[in-house]
Parts: C-alpha cells; structure tokens; sequence
C-alpha cells in the first residue's frame, strides 16, 4: 500500500488547506483529480469517501494504481452522471481557469455538493500588472504558458471570482492565498499567485 | 449436488513440467491447458419456467486457489467464446484462449497470485450441455426442445460451479460484451459473493437497435432450408447458410465504420482485367471477401441453436425491468466495488451504456472507478491489445490483491510488457 501512504510533507501547501477544509468522514468529489494525490492523502488522513473525475488517461491510469476510484470524463461535458447533492464537497483545483463554461461547472458544482472547493491562478498578480505594463502576457510559476499555447482560457483576479460567485449565489465561507509553496496574507490580491476558495451551495438542503 | 467426474486438479500444467511443448509456451502464458467437465445432478429451475433436469459445465482454471480460497477470479463469457480464456489448448496448439492478453502470469490478470476459472455457459457448443448434447429423456439430441436460457440462468449454474470449488466469494468476476452483463448479474443477484465487479463493453440492456441485429441473426438461421425447426441434428444437416449470415451480421456490429474503412476501404476483391466491376453479385468488394470467410468459418464451428439461444438471452437481460426501468433500484443491494470499462468507437455498446450503469452505481454509494478508452477499434477493442485499457484493468486487479495480501507483482508481460 506504499503508493497510498503520501506523507503530508509531500502534499502541496494549497491541497493541505484544502484537506483542512474537508470534514473526516465527509464524501469528497474531486474535479480534474489527476493522478489521485488529494484523494489518497483524504482518503488516508480523513477517511474521506472520495471519487475523481480525470480525462486524461496516464493520469486515471495513475489514480487507479493509487486506489483511487476515478470516473474518465470531459468535466466540460457537466456533472450529469452525478446526482444532486450527491457529495458534500466537490473539488476543482487548478482547472477553473481553462474550462470553457465557467459558470456552468460552478453551478453543476453548487448542484452535487453541499461545499465547493476551486482554485485558480491570481490574474491580479501584481507582476502580472508590471509585465503587462511592460508589453507582454505575463509568464510565472502558476501560468508557465506563453499566450499563444495556454490552456487557460479565463483568467481573472480575485474581485472577479468573488463577482461571479456572488451572481451565482455562492456563498465564500473561506479564502486562502498562495505565493509558490507559502501562505500569502498580507494584500493577498496583489502578492498571491493561487487563490483558494470555499462556499457553500445555496441549493444546500436543510438537514 | 455437483459431483466430480474429473478428479479436482488444476487444469494448468506449469511451464516447467510441460515437456513437448516447453519450448514453445511464450511468457505471459499459463501453459498447456485442458478443460475439465463437471456434472451437476441437481435440476436447474429456469427463469422461463422450464427446469434442466442436470448439465455438465467444461471449465478451464489456472493458478492456484489460496488457502482463505479468497482469490478466485470469474471470467464470464461473450457469445461466441467459452471456457478456453488463456493458454494453448492441449489438444490444439493453435488454440489459444480468447483473453489470453489479459490472464496469465504477470498479466493484468495476474495468474501468480488469482485462481482464474474460465466455463462455458450452458447452452453453448464448446463443451458444456447445450442443445447438441443428448437429452437424456429421448436420447437424441435436445435440439428444439432445449430450454430457453437467460444471463440470470448462467448466474445460478456459474454460482453451482463455485460451490463446487468452495468458493464462497469472487475476489472478482469479470467479462466483457455479454460477460459484462453475466459479472453485472452476479452483483445484483449474489451480492455476497462478489468482492469486485468488472464489466468491460457491456450494456445494462439491449437497445431496440440492438435487438433488431439479433433477430436479423435469428431470422436468417430459422428461415435456412436445412434448419429444421432446430431439430436439423436428427436430418444430419447444418444450417451453415443462415449460421455464416448471422454472423456477418454480427461481425459488422462489433467492428467501427473507421476500422471497417481502415480494413478494407472500397479496396475490389479480383477487379476484371481493366479494373471494372464485374456488374454480379459475387463478391466485388473486400470487405463482402473478409465477411463472408469470417460466417463462413464461423459456420463450421458454431452451432445454430446455441446462436439463437444466446442472442435471446441477450435481449431479455434487464435488471431493471422488475424494478420499473429504475437501474438504480435494481442494483439497491449490490455490495461489489465495480470496475466499468468502455471504448469510444464502440456503437454496439457504447459508452452512454455504460454512463447508466455508472450512475446508478453512484446513485447507490457503490464505489466505482470508470475507464472511457479512446479506441478506435469499435465493440471489439476489449479483446485487443489497447495499452491504456490493460493498465487500467491491471491497477485495478493490483489493488484488489493489495487488500486482500495476496502479495505483490513479481514481473509484467502481455500487452503492459
């Protein structure tokens, strides 16, 4: 079971706080889940019940291998094989940025979950601003991509995301910002590079 | 009860001790297999209200039971298969199993450490009772007379089988096309004794469309002159003619149009002299030369009843059908984790029939993990050597042993090698 035991210190800063965000016990949906790391270390540490959703097949292959259970579909294609309110929290790490129909998998999201998790790169980046300022698309860490073969298709900051979420009904519970591997607080707009978001579905059924 | 007409010995002679053919045995092979024949005594009450009185199932097995008797592995058959899964037949070396790519020693299915049981259904003509043997009421052959058989029929004569070799519960039972619908079966209808659940290219019922095909197979079989009404053993004749078109019929159903198209094209078969048409019907095309060598061949190894028995079974499988069309409730009291697997090009079976069974599955909390492979091979892919779907296949058999210590891999071979 070697491949299971992830130790924590190998989990990246952003997936712990997400980990932190996840009640034990809980059933966990993970968008875009790759290779499966998330779920596993959930799957150990919280006894999270968890599936993925992944299209690539090196990585579902990868998840499998992990004892992750994974289901190989095109998130852009929706969440219709899940029915509503089938998790308590659903996950999207990372993918929001490059789905074609943002507000349609937020929605889908807010539809099978009680809890969503997204997390995206901060357009808002203040050396995002200086290289624009300068004449050219900016290149970092989080968005290693030069325009013209980028997978991220709608970048934005973290006032747009709140914006969008507010149209949507979603209610933020909690917000945590990432500068590489650290947690950024001080004018995390600005200095962040990842932003992490938790809200919760306003179609949450009262228990 | 069963009772034993074979001594109860693996059927698997290990490479080492099989002498002639040593040399030849690749690896990755479980060896020079034969079959062993079981006879069951006890009647068999049908789904169709019919009772068989006793039947004999052929079963090949390779690997080795384990002592906790918890790493058995079912594989179910598709329509024309049997119990011949891997290695090379004893009696004909040329006859290698027809998912020897997928079961062997350091194969996705690992044979080092599962106890692998391949049978042939009842009904077949490979070696089980069927509607060739001898009804032993009349002592000529069942022909006509042969009960109706359904994929649940299968479920209880395969769950006999594993009473005899006191295997209280699968580690997993698997199969693909017609042996995903049987492994589907026995997860709703033995619960407890399905550890895992892997349905390859399956559907949980046939299309309208489906259906259509199998009557065409069927209408072509029963309107063949040398038919007989089914009785045509008595009259020593075959209806090869409706057999061999079954098939083609059949054949184009498991195959895509781009494969087709890759195969074959519009390539002409023996063009005239300057490269015209014939202007007949014999064959013009290559692809009307490869169908009909492939029914052709089919009909002289295949039965005609057990073809249009097991296309019926086909149709009527529906285990949503007591439950008013709702797949979810159907499957309320399976306990298996499954393992679903489909292929893009497949139209036979395509991957929106999987989606359901899916859906349902999650519907009920069961756990699932889902591979679509983008193949372009159509319905067939499962049989084929796809690198994607065998790593799939072989992560997830290494899971299973992983929890139930049965030990780890000791080496890969086959498609992943």
């Amino acid at each position: 079971m070697s491949q299971d035991a992830i130790a924590p210190s190998h989990v990246r800063a952003d997936l712990k706080r997400i980990a932190s965000w996840i009640e034990p016990d809980s059933r966990v949906l993970d968008l875009g889940c790759g290779d499966g790391t998330l779920l596993a270390y959930l799957q150990n540490s919280k006894n999270v019940v968890g599936a993925g959703v992944e299209l690539d097949d090196q990585q579902m292959i990868a998840a499998v291998r992990r004892g992750v259970r994974v289901i190989q579909q095109n998130l852009e294609q929706g969440l219709a094989l899940f029915d509503d309110q089938q998790f308590d929290t659903v996950v999207l790490s990372r993918t929001l940025q490059s789905m074609h129909n943002t507000e349609h998998i937020l929605r889908e999201m807010a539809r099978v979950a009680r809890f969503g998790i997204v997390s995206f790169p901060n357009f808002g980046y203040w050396p995002h601003g200086w290289s624009i300022l300068r004449g050219r698309m900016p290149v970092t860490g989080e968005m290693p991509y030069q325009w013209f073969d980028t997978p991220n298709i709608h970048l934005c900051t973290l006032k747009d995301f709140e914006g969008l979420a507010q149209t949507l009904q979603l209610r933020i519970t909690h917000l945590a910002t990432f500068n590489g591997n650290k947690e950024v607080k001080l004018l995390p707009s600005w200095r962040s590079t990842l932003a992490v978001y938790r809200f919760e579905s306003p179609n949450k059924k009262v228990k | 009860m069963a009772e034993l007409t074979v001594p109860n010995l693996p059927s698997t002679v290990p490479a080492s001790t099989a002498t002639a053919q040593a040399s030849a045995i690749p690896p990755g092979s479980v060896g020079v297999v034969s079959p062993q024949f079981i006879s069951f005594n006890e009647p068999l009450a049908l789904t169709s209200g019919q009772v068989l009185p006793s039947y004999e199932l052929a079963v090949e097995t390779y690997g080795t039971l384990n002592e906790q008797r918890n790493n058995a592995v079912l594989i179910c058959h598709a329509l024309n298969a049997s119990h011949h899964v891997a290695g090379i037949a004893a009696d004909n070396p040329k006859d290698i199993g027809w998912w020897d790519n997928m079961v062997g020693p350091g194969k996705a299915v690992d044979t080092d450490r599962f106890f692998v049981v391949g049978v042939n259904n009842i009904g077949s003509c490979f070696g089980s009772t069927g509607p060739a043997s001898i009804n032993p009421e009349t002592g000529k052959p069942w022909g006509a007379a042969f009960p109706m058989l359904t994929v649940e029929d299968w479920v209880r004569a395969q769950a006999r089988l594993a009473d005899h070799f006191n295997i209280d519960k699968f580690a997993a039972v698997m199969g693909g096309s017609l042996g995903g619908m049987q492994a589907l079966s026995w997860a709703i209808t033995c619960p407890e004794r399905v550890e895992h659940c892997i349905v390859i290219a399956s559907t949980p019922r046939l299309s309208a469309q489906n259906i259509g095909f199998n009557e065409v197979a069927r209408r072509s079989i029963i309107s063949d002159p040398d038919f007989h009404g089914g009785d045509y053993y008595a009259n020593n004749t075959v209806p090869r003619h409706g057999l061999s078109v079954a098939r083609m019929v059949g054949h184009i159903t498991y195959l895509s149009d781009d494969d087709m198209a890759a195969k074959f094209g519009r390539a002409q078969r023996a063009p005239a002299d300057n490269g015209e048409f014939h202007y007949g019907y014999d064959v013009e095309f290559e692809v009307e030369s490869y169908l009909r060598y492939q029914g052709e061949k089919f009909s002289t190894y295949f039965d005609a009843n057990t073809y249009l028995l097991i296309t019926r079974a086909l149709d009527y499988f529906d285990p949503s059908r007591n439950c008013g069309g709702d797949l979810a409730r159907a499957l309320q009291a399976v306990k298996a984790g499954f393992l679903l697997v489909s292929f893009s090009t497949d139209w036979r079976f395509p991957p929106e029939r999987s989606h359901e069974i899916v859906r349902a599955l999650l519907k009920n909390q069961v756990p699932v993990t889902y591979a679509e492979i983008n193949a372009p091979h159509g319905h067939d892919a499962f049989l084929l050597d796809d690198a994607r779907y065998h790593a799939v296949v072989q992560g997830y058999y290494d899971r299973i042993a992983a929890r139930l210590g049965l030990g780890e891999r000791e080496h890969i071979t086959g498609v992943l090698a």
